[in-house]
């Protein structure tokens, strides 16, 4: 028995997935070389919720919100399929919240930005979030298939 | 301007770059985090993409005396795995991986699907802004030099 479903299954994309990335790497670099900023959403986000002290921080989630909003209005957006209760979805958030604000990074921060530039810190936050993420997924919703 | 500009076209490429690679669906996330049902390896190649590109831009920066915008670049944490640095990325470890949702994706996903995608955004920004309240030093990126950035010759730039 599985404690949570398993999502829909999702096909192995490739070339959406590498252009996909090449964009990500490019907005880094862009952000870094134009105004020496880190690409990290969890503390662009963190900037968001006190007064606004860094208006950069509102006009990179601008341009993070634009692209969805755009695709949604053509029609063209990718299916977003949620399959987490209300509950899960809430504490799910909130954990994600407090962990990348203690970490000070996230999957964009510490993930991209910080491993590029093989910065220690980001390493171990990656490697340590990564593998914790695969336990859990395994034992939530792996176990039942095995 | 200039640095509102570059920081939206950034936020326009990150969010374009999630959005087609797919990773604003939780489904692939969670498919690719689950080895033992229907393997999805294609977040793999997503980093495998965006790293070589924010290493090169890293690497360029070091022979820049500042920033396009004229900021001087901050210096960032490098070392110092602290306690907080270990648990935070755990409990976000684990926040993720029963969702499927990381703070990009989430926010990329939001105007697609904003219910139910509002509500774990909420939490979540609920959860960084209490680590905000709580935490007198923030364990956060490099601060923003404010020093640097108003130098005088830049001041006197501007104020032309």
């Amino acid at each position: 028995m599985m404690l949570l479903p398993l999502p829909i299954p999702t096909a192995f994309t490739p070339l959406l997935a590498i252009c996909g990335g090449l964009l990500i790497g490019a907005a880094s670099a862009l952000l870094w070389i134009g105004i020496g900023r880190i690409a990290g959403v969890s503390g662009i986000a963190s900037g968001l919720i006190r007064p606004f002290e860094q208006p950069w921080q509102l006009a990179f989630t601008a341009g993070l919100l634009l692209p969805g909003l755009l695709a949604r209005i053509l029609g063209i957006a990718p299916h977003v399929y949620v399959t987490t209760s209300f509950g899960l979805l809430i504490g799910g958030g909130f954990l994600v919240g407090i962990g990348s604000g203690l970490a000070g990074g996230c999957t964009s921060g510490h993930g991209i930005c910080g491993m590029s530039r093989l910065s220690p810190r980001s390493l171990v936050a990656t490697f340590s979030f990564l593998g914790i993420a695969f336990v859990v997924v395994f034992l939530t919703r792996g176990l039942g298939v095995l | 301007m200039k640095q509102l500009f570059i920081a939206f076209v950034s936020g326009c490429l990150f969010g374009a770059g999630l959005l087609i690679s797919r990773m604003s669906d939780p489904a692939k996330v969670l498919n690719f985090l689950n080895i033992a049902a229907q393997w999805d390896p294609s977040l793999a190649l997503v980093i495998a993409g965006a790293l070589p590109l924010a290493a090169a831009g890293y690497a360029i920066a070091r022979s820049m005396p500042r920033a396009l915008d004229g900021s001087y670049f901050p210096s960032l944490p490098r070392g110092g795995i602290s306690p907080r640095l270990v648990l935070g990325a755990l409990i976000f470890g684990v926040g993720w991986s029963l969702v499927g949702f990381c703070p990009g994706p989430a926010l990329v996903a939001l105007p697609v699907q904003p219910e139910p995608v509002a509500f774990f955004v909420l939490a979540m920004l609920l959860g960084l802004w209490m680590v905000r309240l709580f935490s007198t030093k923030p364990d956060h990126q490099a601060p923003p030099s404010d020093i640097a950035r108003r130098d005088p010759e830049t001041s006197a730039q501007k104020s032309r």
